[in-house]
């Protein structure tokens, strides 16, 4: 199916919105009516057709305007964008997986053309056509991480592997949800999720970097995460958590179907061939609270997960002061009924919703 | 004197030690302000027959009191600025079997350990022993700028002037825990400052 690619905003007028395509394909986090923390890992080898674990690297409607708010991202700050000096290796790792994955999964919109280290890369959505040098940093305009990633939604960690842990060496991070690179780089996986609540109690943690470790070359795994956003705003980032803030506080009865957003992450790990590093795209979806209520199920689970959710992670994920406000909204989309299990819609088989 | 005692923390957060005069042929210590009791709380004169000191007296009293351990090198600082190419020179020759201790705040000792950190020594390798103020080396995650021996939370960002609140999260590399801005939510209304573990 071909792609319809939007012209659109992540910031000031907020003009992002999702299709009807995109809102049956989002990907809900909840398998279930309630949350809590969980080693919530499986497989990465794709999923339902159009759906967004299809293919290894998710292309949607909203690619080029991405791309686009990650460069104005980057203009404003570079430090969103670092590698270590051990981790060029790496860079090329990521470079050569994003593109034979793209290649072969969109042949009608990516080409990539090998003639040993003579490589020619054509991305026709962004209008980009390179010859370069595989492994010769000199004959493209970035380093390989920064030039693919430029390239490719969704937030990249490349993680180098020794002494048992990992260790965050190199990102292009302008997707993320309140957390910054430049503080993190160099920590490893216990120290940089320090600040969660929770999880380290309950050992997710040690038996999450366990599998990591464990993680083979071509046998890539996956897992969602989630939170809210207010406003379909991409670069929730600490280091302009002073300019948009405020607009927590913008949250009304009237505007919350529309300004009220479910963050999702596909997050999907992938071990790299040459520098045995872990690479982690962190994929960012959004969806408005209206768009979500138009799925009955999603009306019903959403209603009761946020209810449910325990004070600690309502905190943590920076929505405790609206979750009132959302309860009350939410709460018109649930009739009680029971729910099937599992994320996918179910459109057909769940029932509509019962007015009151 | 007696210790301060950190209350539990998050992860990211360094727990300091005790130092204790371990066997090797070149010891390296650096220190500042009342991180000079620790040192004369271990000193042989056989351990600093091998010792180079690092002092920065910040205030205090105490250099000439270590000086008169008679280290086989003794160095008093007006500065950690103005120690830090000296810390990074004496690094350069760290052989096998140096022993490195740091002793003061937590800003000596986050600083002086990311240069041991990359002259090679290993962080789990290098003892500490925190000692005196309990201050801490701020970055500000909006500008980016380190305000030094910051005493209260919330406190004012010396570069940018927002008002930033104390986090536990903490930087090796930045040798800084991180500061984030506390009313971004409600602008201008700002807690009064307390000391951090008040
Ligand atoms: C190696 C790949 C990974 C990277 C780079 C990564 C990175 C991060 C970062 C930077 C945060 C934000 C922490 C903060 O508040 O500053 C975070 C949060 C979190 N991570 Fe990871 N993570 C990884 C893998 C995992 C895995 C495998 C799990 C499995 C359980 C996991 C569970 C979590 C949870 C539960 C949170 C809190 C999220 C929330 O409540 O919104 N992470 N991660």
């Amino acid at each position: 199916m071909s792609i319809q690619f939007h012209k659109e905003t992540f910031r000031g007028d907020y003009s992002f919105h999702n299709s009807e395509r995109a809102i049956k394909r989002f990907p809900f986090p909840f398998d279930k009516d309630s949350y809590m923390y969980a080693v919530n890992m499986e497989q990465h080898r794709g999923g339902p057709a159009d759906s967004i674990y299809e293919k290894r690297f998710d292309v949607d409607e909203h690619y080029i305007s991405e791309m686009d708010d990650r460069a104005m991202v980057l203009a404003d700050d570079p430090l969103r964008c670092q590698s270590l000096p051990h981790m060029t290796l790496a860079g090329w790792d990521l470079l050569e997986l994003i593109m034979v994955s793209k290649s072969e999964d969109y042949p009608d919109l990516f080409e990539l053309h090998r003639n040993g280290d003579q490589w020619r890369w054509i991305n026709k959505p962004l209008g980009i056509d390179d010859s370069f040098t595989f492994m010769d940093e000199t004959t493209l305009p970035y380093g390989p991480m920064e030039y693919i990633t430029r390239q490719t939604q969704g937030d990249f960690c490349v993680l180098d592997q020794r002494d048992d842990n990992l260790w965050m060496d190199a990102g292009m991070v302008t997707t993320q949800a309140d957390w910054s690179l430049d503080f993190d780089i160099g920590m490893n996986f216990f120290e940089w999720h320090a600040p969660v609540p929770l999880a380290h109690e309950k050992g997710i943690f040690v038996r999450a970097l366990k599998f990591l470790l464990n993680i083979q070359q071509g046998a890539p795994a996956r897992r969602l995460n989630w939170t809210m956003t207010v406003n379909p705003l991409l670069d929730t980032s600490p280091e302009n958590y002073h300019k948009w803030g405020i607009q927590k506080t913008t949250l009304t009865p009237e505007n919350i179907a529309a300004k009220q957003h479910l963050r999702v992450e596909l997050q999907t790990f992938f071990r790299l061939p040459r520098s045995n590093a872990l690479v982690f795209p962190i994929r960012c979806y959004l969806c408005a609270f209206q768009d979500l209520m138009t799925v009955p199920k999603w009306g019903r689970r959403l209603h009761r997960v946020i209810r449910d959710l325990p004070v600690e992670l309502a905190t943590y994920k920076g929505f405790i002061d609206n979750r009132p406000m959302m309860l009350d909204y939410l709460s018109q989309f649930d009739d009680g009924q029971p729910t099937s299990l599992g994320i996918w819609p179910d459109l057909d088989t769940e029932p509509p919703l019962k007015s009151a | 004197m007696s210790k301060f005692e950190f209350p539990p923390s998050i992860k990211s957060r360094p727990v300091w030690g005790t130092l204790e005069a371990r066997a090797g042929k070149h010891h390296l210590m650096i220190a500042d302000a009342e991180g000079a009791e620790a040192i004369l709380g271990i000193a042989t004169p056989e351990l600093m027959a091998n010792t180079h000191i690092i002092y920065i007296p910040a205030g205090t009293d105490y250099a000439a009191r270590l000086s008169a351990l008679k280290p086989a090198q003794f160095y008093e600082g007006p500065s950690y600025a103005a120690a830090v190419t000296r810390i990074q020179r004496v690094l350069q020759d760290a052989h096998m079997g140096l022993q490195v201790y740091l002793t003061g705040t937590e800003g000596l000792m986050g600083q002086a350990m990311h240069e041991a950190m990359q002259a090679g020594i290993p962080h789990t390798a290098i003892q500490t022993e925190h000692r005196g103020s309990v201050a801490r080396r701020m970055q500000c995650v909006h500008c980016k700028g380190i305000t030094e021996n910051v005493e209260t939370d919330p406190f004012v960002c010396s570069h940018c002037g927002l008002n930033l609140f104390v986090r536990d999260h903490y930087s090796r590399r930045l040798a800084a825990y991180q500061g984030v801005c506390i009313d971004a939510e409600d602008p201008g209304n700002v807690p009064e400052p307390k000391g951090i573990y008040e």
